[in-house]
């Protein structure tokens, strides 16, 4: 299969959940696999539900998971789990 | 959606008792830049056609939202109405359309003078899902900055222009990042003003546990027009030097707080200081373009601080 050129805002999101990943490493081993399938599933489901010309959106999504990311490398965070609002 | 909940009130730190003292140069030029910007969102953005109106028949159960106002209670519909039009950007992160900007109609004679008075009646009484920080309502806390008619200020100290029939448009802090409506994500501006460390830093420890350190008058005047800053973030977003270079020039705001450790008697780390903010981005992307000075709502003057720092810099 030939190369695929990723765009700009691409590698972002693509560096961004490889940060994830990185970030989950620093924590305990059952804590990382919890923090990966929750990370991992919110992204999958971004990729699928946002329209990919929605610039302004990926770009907030973007933004909000640095900030995340930056929360999650805190030696103070633990752990990561989600809840359901609706 | 994990942990995305709005943080509706910002961390402050203590803002002690201002008073607007420095002179305030209003300079019309400098208003232009600003008023490009929020010409140019309303071009931009396509406008929702809902005109929500506050209903005379609502006023039976009105809800005062100014306690101290000298209004006598009577019937809405004993005066004429005044209308106005508020052009409010609306953005909302769990519906992922354009942003745009939505038309409210609100009756001056039922609403408080100050825009926020306006922003909460809208709020209370027409749409609930309008999103703005606000807090002391009284320009101690810095919290409820944004974009009015082409000016950052603070919605609590600036009055609603009822002269004209023109309409007064809302947007957030121009070149921010916006979290929802009119809050914007200050985690930068905040980082920033950390980063040139904010308290105070002694080489000798203290002769005894818990002694002060004392100031003579003198030295403590000097601190005024830098300690009555809140940190609303009105300076940084109206500079054009900051819009470009956010990440790495620090800002009106952060400059001035550096300034004022620098120029703290008790302070003994002036020279480090110094040579922290010595960078070509951190302090000289300060053009002197002033907008600054325009936008503080508290009348300071950021710009002569960073000046005083330049100062310094030479005498190094």
């Amino acid at each position: 299969m030939a190369p695929h050129k990723l765009s700009g805002m691409q590698k972002q999101v693509l560096g961004l959940y490889r940060g994830f990943l990185r970030a989950a490493k620093l924590k305990d081993p059952e804590e990382r696999l919890r923090i990966v399938s929750v990370v991992s599933s919110e992204f999958h489901r971004n990729a699928k539900n946002v329209d990919r010309k929605n610039f302004h959106y990926i770009e907030y999504l973007l933004h909000r998971g640095k900030r995340q990311l930056e929360q999650l490398k805190r030696s103070t965070t633990v752990s990561l789990t989600t809840i359901n609002v609706r | 959606m994990w942990d995305q909940r709005l943080q509706q009130s910002s961390v402050k730190s203590d803002p002690p008792e201002a008073t607007a003292s420095a002179s305030l140069s209003s300079m019309a030029a400098t208003r232009v830049l600003l008023r490009r910007a929020a010409a140019a969102a309303v071009g931009i953005l396509p406008e929702r056609a809902t005109a929500n109106v506050v209903s005379g028949a609502s006023a039976s159960r009105l809800i005062q939202c100014h306690g101290h106002s000298s209004q006598a209670e009577e019937p809405a519909s004993a005066k004429p109405k005044k209308m106005k039009t508020f052009s409010i950007y609306r953005w909302n992160p769990d519906n992922p359309a354009k942003p745009e900007m939505q038309n409210y109609e609100v009756d001056l004679g039922e609403c408080g003078p100050m825009v926020l008075d306006a922003l909460i009646k809208i709020k209370n009484e027409t749409d609930p899902s309008l999103t703005f920080r606000r807090s002391c309502r009284e320009g101690i806390c810095g919290s409820c900055a944004m974009n009015i008619d082409g000016d950052n200020g603070l919605a609590c100290l600036t009055k609603i222009q009822s002269e004209g029939g023109a309409s007064t448009t809302i947007t957030p802090l121009p070149h921010m990042f916006v979290i929802k409506d009119l809050v914007v994500d200050m985690t930068n501006f905040y980082a920033q003003y950390k980063s040139v460390e904010p308290w105070l830093k002694r080489k000798d420890p203290p002769s005894e546990f818990g002694k002060e350190i004392l100031q003579s008058k003198k030295d403590r005047e000097k601190l005024d027009g830098m300690y009555e800053c809140i940190l609303c973030a009105c300076c940084s977003t109206s500079c054009p030097s900051y819009w470009w270079n956010p990440e790495t020039y620090l800002g009106p705001a952060a400059l001035l707080h550096a300034n004022r450790w620098v120029q703290d008697s008790r302070d003994q780390y002036t020279k480090e200081r110094l040579e922290a903010i010595n960078d070509e981005f951190k302090l000289y992307r300060c053009h002197t373009i002033k907008n600054c000075v325009h936008a503080c709502p508290k009348g300071l003057n950021p710009a002569k601080q960073i000046d005083a720092l330049k100062k310094l810099q030479l005498q190094q």
